[in-house]
């Protein structure tokens, strides 16, 4: 049986490329060191959720019709357009993107890509602030403190840890696997002596802590990778941290001012900020002012909640503050895999990242007015075209019920919740799998995307449909103009 | 019988490694609804509520209210946090304002929860229905 190495995976924005997939009889069999998610993909791409033929609404249903069909009609919905909003983006190949926002332009819509629910306030405040940054390969091998604030890499980025930071073995740092390992164990040594003393001693629960509080887990000063996770929710990433900040619910900036007073060497003359003790954060600020190359990854905890784009800001001062006395970067951890080619096709083409509006005949940019949900929550769009994203399942329900309302078409391999309420659905090919293709890594670096097995019989990839529907746009305006 | 106790608290939603494999199973496969249909919750506060793992709650925001299964959290402690992973259900009761940047509140939400044993949870096909009448 074949066996094809070093595949992409198409899933997060940490783009493992070390896949090894198994083929046989043209369909993957077997998956080599990819995560949860990836092998979900890699094995139930061609799943009975998958879309084979074009539909097209007819009397409240979707019904079976020909490409050729699909693509006129889809055409038509959006020449005649007024205002139509061409959504999606970050899980297909940067070179659909680019004919994404030819499309745009002809037919005066809005495009915009997923980071505005996602990333969106980062890029503005990265805009407003400026950003230390570097590549994954840096931090694999240089960074001797990790910080993610406000993110959950065990579930978003199941690899991130092992490939990239703490878990990783790098040329000037050592993995702190095996310390992680020896804490697991010391923890299941004390949650059974615990039972113990329980069951034979005492009748009432003994006072051993089990969790990893801030007072058990290994000094923060030792040697070695270490690893810092701020956040809501004690999360499994939390679990692996040498030290745990626990914030209240919307209190992300106060707790970053305070790290950044923490580290100018200034008093705080509470007690306590977002729920932390101060005298925690003042070991924290220590750990990260004495390492000698720290990175900092931030997550939607800090984008969608309470101050939103001021977290941002507050988070990239800090950083700027930190390299005043040592050495640190910061990194958005990108979602979808390739979210960062969309920004990055969407600036090269129009000059803005996201939340570009054609309507004028130039690119405008303006997040608040441009941005998707915005115009959807105006009631302002009068048909939308969606590729490779479900933003009726993802959008809130205010946003998504005018979107439901406008003339909707969807490009995307899967039923999904949005292709559910489509008015013309356009199977596509599953980039990465069936389609080749570029994109970019959360860190800015572009990695080839492998075609590994054929598509269904009949379906494109989304660059070759949004080709054809962008040259059946042209062929209405000129008979238009003609007439 | 007194009122049906009501607890408010801040709502979450977010990634969950379940949503992250179920998605990939497709949106309308039983993994993913499963995995974006539940609410996780503090054991603590289930217990003042009165509701056990698995049984049926009602979360209610500003903006919309949804059923949705109560799950205990294995994060916790975490009083008066409540988290839902995202999908349709979650995005009944998220806060739809963008504060002028484009990007909707999905996390601090203010909520209250109730036990709900003898409302349903909603089917994907029956929420879609009922919220959009298009599917």
């Amino acid at each position: 049986m074949p066996v094809v190495k070093a595949v992409t995976c198409p899933v997060c924005g940490s783009l493992c490329d070390d896949i090894e997939l198994t083929i046989e009889n043209g369909r993957i069999v077997k998956v080599k060191n990819g995560c949860a998610m990836c092998e979900a993909k890699f094995l139930g791409y061609c799943c009975e959720h998958r879309v084979l033929k074009p539909m097209i609404r007819k009397d409240g249903e979707l019904v079976k019709t020909s490409l050729k069909e699909a693509i006129r009609r889809a055409a038509e919905i959006l020449a005649e357009a007024n205002y139509p909003v061409l959504y999606g983006w970050s899980n297909t190949s940067c070179e659909a993107t680019s004919v994404g926002i030819e499309l745009a332009e002809e037919v005066g819509g809005v495009i915009d890509n997923t980071s505005v629910v996602c990333h969106g306030p980062s890029i503005l405040s990265i805009q407003d602030v400026g950003i230390p940054s570097c590549t994954l390969g840096q931090i694999r091998h240089r960074a001797d403190l990790i910080v993610y604030w406000g993110s959950n890499p065990w579930s978003a980025h199941p690899r991130h840890i092992e490939r990239y930071t703490s878990f990783s073995e790098g040329r000037f740092e050592k993995s702190a696997w095996r310390g992680y390992v020896t804490k697991i164990k010391a923890l299941v040594g004390r949650k059974k002596i615990q039972s113990a003393i329980k069951r034979l001693v005492l009748k009432k629960p003994s006072q051993i802590s089990t969790h990893l509080e801030p007072t058990f887990v290994s000094p923060i000063m030792r040697k070695g990778r270490k690893l810092i996770v701020i956040d809501v929710r004690r999360t499994k990433t939390a679990e692996m941290a040498d030290f745990f900040v626990q914030v209240e619910p919307n209190k992300d900036y106060e707790l970053l001012q305070a790290f950044r007073a923490l580290i100018r060497d200034q008093e705080l003359a509470v007690d306590k900020v977002a729920g932390v003790p101060v005298e925690y954060l003042e070991d924290v600020a220590d750990a990260m002012v004495s390492c000698d190359f720290g990175a900092l990854f931030f997550g939607l905890g800090l984008t969608m909640s309470g101050a939103k784009l001021r977290n941002i800001d507050a988070a990239l001062s800090l950083v700027r503050d930190l390299n005043m006395r040592t050495k640190f970067i910061i990194m958005p951890m990108r979602g979808h895999f390739n979210v960062t080619g969309a920004n990055t096709v969407s600036t090269w083409q129009t000059g803005y990242p996201y939340a570009v509006d054609f309507s004028l005949g130039y690119p405008r940019y303006n997040p608040g007015e441009t941005s998707v949900v915005d115009v959807l929550l105006r009631k302002e769009s009068d048909a939308a075209l969606i590729v490779a994203s479900d933003p009726v399942s993802n959008f809130p329900h205010k946003a998504a019920e005018h979107l439901a309302e406008n003339p909707l078409i969807v490009i995307d391999p899967h039923m999904n919740v949005t292709a559910q309420m489509a008015d013309v659905l356009i199977p596509s090919a599953f980039v990465g799998i069936e389609a080749a293709g570029t994109a970019y890594r959360m860190d800015h670096v572009p990695i080839p995307l492998k075609k590994v097995v054929n598509p269904p019989r009949g379906i494109l990839p989304d660059e070759e449909i949004l080709r054809r529907i962008l040259a059946e746009i042209r062929k209405i305006k000129k008979k238009q103009e003609a007439a | 019988m007194g009122e049906k106790p009501k607890l408010r608290v801040t709502l979450l939603t977010g990634r969950t490694i379940e949503q992250g494999v179920g998605k990939e199973h497709g949106k309308s496969s039983k993994e993913y609804v499963e995995s974006v249909s539940v609410c996780y919750m503090d054991p603590e506060d289930m217990k003042k509520l009165g509701v056990k793992d698995k049984t049926n709650i009602q979360v209610s925001t500003a903006f919309g209210s949804v059923v949705v299964k109560a799950q205990k959290s294995l994060r916790a402690p975490h009083p008066s946090v409540i988290f839902i992973p995202y999908g349709p259900w979650a995005n009944v009761i998220v806060d739809p304002e963008t504060h002028g940047i484009g990007m909707p509140s999905f996390k601090g939400i203010p909520a209250t929860v109730e036990p709900a044993p003898e409302k349903p949870v909603l089917g994907l096909k029956e929420l879609l229905e009922l919220q959009f009448r298009k599917g």
